[in-house]
């Protein structure tokens, strides 16, 4: 290959029509280009390289889907009112982003424009299809919190829109890892948003009381609820996921304030 | 009447987006000024009213335990709502696209100011919210069907002109500015959908 590009340098440095005008530091240059253009595409970028991990860790912050890209918002706040579903679906969630990702990339020079949606739509519903029967096999009753969301992973607009603007331009690992960072930064959101939730809504994580047991009465109930604290209802209530979303959106922004709109 | 508390109920108590958060993206993207609003709604009340009876007649013949008794005796034991997913979504990206192709031959008009907002519903959450909600309401005949999606359609059009007008007029206030734009419209929808939740305990 070396001696290609050596044999191409020399041709440029000898035709005089095409080298006129340049300086010798000028031809020089350009050999050098050459030699840089022709060897970067044989070179391979490490599987973990710096621009590589960045895929991983900027939608964990700077480029957030739910708080930055505005996407996948659906099904963010329905389910984030106990802590163990809403880890459920955001490990769902990073499976299908991830694997639809390096499917559709792998198949990126074979879909033909026009059925372009149809078969992302295809591939996506596949994946969820399975990640449904084996959540309902191995974890029933969270699948059954879940309900239609599971299957509302098909239209989540996260899915679609990193197909769109990522696995059908970029290779198979880049994808898979801009897949996964995508899905990682969802997750993200979904736990400090149930978090919050169960904690002010019923006192518990995962299930296991954290604030205290409440009795029927102050004198029979044990840590805060003996001081007289009470679970703030509202917190259970649907609203409140977007009020929390919001309030997130308020300080990251306040800290990252690249991100404030004009 | 039963097809008014239906229809009542999918606008007002189970309204798609204030109750169970579906077609949100759309709904925070298109809302920044009216008119983008009234021409999306009304494409998704288009589209809803129109999947979700397909999509009833779908599982009814063919995806539900059972379903292909018509076939045969032998038959009824088939259960492919596995398959409910990958059909149904099916069905709504067909039917998007014959709507977009309707419009564009029959309304030119309406077609130039949707623009690309119209192939978008094919992903929108509320679309396949809907045929999924309506499949685990088992509903006994195509009216019922059809009355559940136009009110669903309803009362996301009617969610998204609310938004719409309101964040036209907060573009004078004084939001701080990390809260401006996305974050002010979430607590908004927010208050909006406990407002809603006023209408939680209705009769009819």
């Amino acid at each position: 290959m070396l001696q290609i590009i050596n044999i191409m340098a020399q041709e440029i440095k000898n035709k005089p029509e095409q080298t006129a005008g340049l300086t010798q530091k000028e031809k020089e240059a350009r050999k050098e280009e050459m030699v840089l253009f022709l060897s970067n595409s044989e070179e391979r970028e490490a599987l973990f390289s710096k621009a590589n991990r960045q895929l991983v860790t900027d939608p964990l912050n700077d480029d957030n889907p739910i708080t930055v890209q505005v996407l996948g918002i659906c099904s963010a706040l329905a389910i984030t009112v106990q802590l163990e579903p809403a880890v459920v679906m955001a490990v769902a969630v990073i499976t299908v982003v991830a694997f639809s990702n390096v499917i559709v990339s792998l198949l990126r020079n074979m879909i033909p424009n026009r059925i372009r949606i149809i078969v992302q739509l295809v591939v996506v519903a596949g994946l969820v299809a399975l990640v449904d029967q084996i959540l309902r096999a191995y974890a029933y009753d969270v699948s059954k919190q879940l309900s239609v969301f599971i299957g509302l992973i098909i239209t989540n607009c996260i899915v679609m829109g990193r197909l769109e603007a990522f696995a059908l331009g970029n290779k198979p690992w880049k994808s898979f890892l801009d897949g996964i960072g995508n899905g990682a930064g969802y997750g993200l959101i979904l736990i400090i948003v149930a978090f919050f939730r169960e904690l002010l809504g019923s006192g518990k994580l995962f299930g296991y009381e954290i604030l205290g047991h409440k009795g029927a009465t102050i004198a029979e109930s044990t840590g805060l609820y003996a001081l007289g604290y009470e679970n703030n209802g509202l917190m259970l209530l649907s609203p409140m996921a977007l009020i929390v979303v919001g309030i997130i959106i308020w300080v990251q922004r306040s800290r990252n304030r690249k991100l404030i709109e004009a | 009447m039963d097809y008014i508390n239906l229809f009542v109920r999918s606008v007002f108590i189970e309204n798609m987006i204030f109750a169970y958060f579906l077609g949100m993206c759309s709904y925070l993207a298109v809302s920044k000024t009216v008119k983008t609003a009234v021409g999306l709604g009304a494409a998704v009340i288009f589209v809803l009213a129109i999947t979700v009876p397909l999509n009833f007649l779908l599982d009814t013949y063919l995806l539900q335990p059972g379903a292909l008794s018509w076939l045969g005796a032998e038959y009824a034991s088939i259960d492919l709502s596995f398959l409910s997913f990958i059909m149904f979504i099916a069905v709504i990206a067909a039917m998007v696209q014959l709507v977009e192709m309707v419009v564009e031959k029959f309304a030119p008009a309406l077609y130039g100011s949707l623009g690309i907002f119209l192939p978008l519903i094919a992903v929108n959450c509320a679309i396949l919210g809907g045929a999924l909600f309506m499949q685990q309401k088992a509903f006994s005949w195509i009216g019922e069907a059809a009355v559940y999606g136009l009110g669903s359609g309803v009362g996301w059009f009617l969610a998204i002109l609310a938004i719409a007008a309101i964040r036209e007029k907060i573009t004078y206030s004084n939001v701080p500015a990390p809260l401006k734009g996305l974050g002010i419209t979430f607590i908004i929808t927010g208050l909006m959908a406990i407002g809603f939740m006023s209408f939680m305990g209705i009769k009819i």
